[in-house]
């Protein structure tokens, strides 16, 4: 069977196409939610994707947390459907409360536009179940606002959890533990700043996003 | 025909005029404030340390009192106006003149 992947679309989201794109090429069907509209049209699993979500406006994902579109996410994800938040979708999901802490600004004061190797940490995401522990991935970053941040008391239910889905090798925004993606407690809702989607093809100068996209795809027949 | 809302006299209710001033928590980077103070010495302002940049948001509250002005300030702020994450507000509620006493 197809899976049907709905792609979030917010005014601002610019990385919707390139998520459906991947998503065709690796066989699945991509169908865009609209944001003002309060439903997941029935699909299999949700990318939440980059871009600047109603502008970024206040802070990023603090206005999107609004769109009519998430209360059904929300909904979907509490009855345990995939959704992967990707870049400003990761602050999306972390304004909206579906996943803990917040995005800082990088430290070191800059844009970072570039490919950075990641580690998988854990298996049990619905992002990285047909990853290996420790395979490393090249995968392209594109954030000002990608240092992730949590209390200490987050920090270690993280940890304790196995929620950290992937980390940096060579941390390049600051993030605390070198977290580059995580977790909710059930595995089925995964925000990253890195973009698997713009590591889909030769051409794009890695594949290496495709075993988690896979993954996201092959995840509505693992529930 | 819309029934005329009642003035703030009649409801017994008050204007306040609300500052938000929403900073960074101690520890949360701010490149726009290190990158300030790493400028100013160019144009020979020495001895600068410290330069925070954060957001100053403004409104007029129509609330019962300055009590409940403020609870409903600090909820929006908890909600929505911060993140609490890497935000801490200050709140400044002031009753607006002509409001009734």
């Amino acid at each position: 069977m197809t899976t049907r992947v709905g792609v979030v679309l917010f005014p601002g989201s610019n990385c919707e196409l390139d998520a459906m794109e991947a998503v065709s090429s690796l066989g699945g069907d991509a169908v865009v939610l609209w944001h003002g509209e309060a439903t997941v049209q029935g699909v299999d699993a949700v990318i939440v994707p980059g871009g600047f979500a109603h502008g970024d406006y206040l802070r990023p994902g603090a206005i999107a947390r609004f769109s009519p579109v998430m209360a059904a996410v929300q909904a979907f994800a509490e009855e345990g459907g995939p959704v992967v938040g990707i870049c400003n979708g990761f602050q999306v999901l972390t304004e909206a409360g579906l996943l803990p802490g917040a995005l800082q600004k990088n430290a070191g004061l800059k844009f970072l536009c570039t490919t950075v190797d990641l580690r998988v940490e854990t298996t049990r995401s619905a992002l990285t179940a047909g990853a290996e522990v420790g395979q490393i991935l090249r995968v392209p970053i594109n954030h000002f606002e990608g240092n992730y941040t949590c209390d200490a008391d987050t920090l270690a239910l993280l940890q304790a959890e196995d929620r950290i889905v992937l980390r940096y090798l060579d941390n390049p925004n600051g993030s605390v533990d070198d977290i580059a993606g995580i977790c909710n407690a059930a595995g089925n809702v995964v925000g990253l700043m890195p973009h698997p989607e713009r590591a889909i093809s030769e051409l794009l100068g890695s594949v290496d996003g495709t075993v988690l996209l896979r993954s996201l795809l092959d995840a509505p027949s693992r529930v | 025909m819309v029934a005329a809302r009642p003035t703030l006299w009649e409801s017994g209710r008050m204007m306040f005029s609300v500052h938000v001033e929403v900073r960074l928590r101690p520890g949360i980077a701010d490149p726009a404030g290190a990158t300030i103070e790493r400028s100013l010495p160019h144009l020979g302002f020495e001895g600068i340390s410290g330069v925070q940049v954060g957001k100053s948001i403004r409104f007029s509250l129509e609330a019962a009192d300055e009590a409940s002005a403020r609870v409903e300030v600090e909820d929006m702020c908890r909600r929505f106006l911060t993140n609490p994450v890497i935000e801490d507000a200050v709140v400044a509620v002031e009753a607006l003149e002509g409001s009734p006493a």
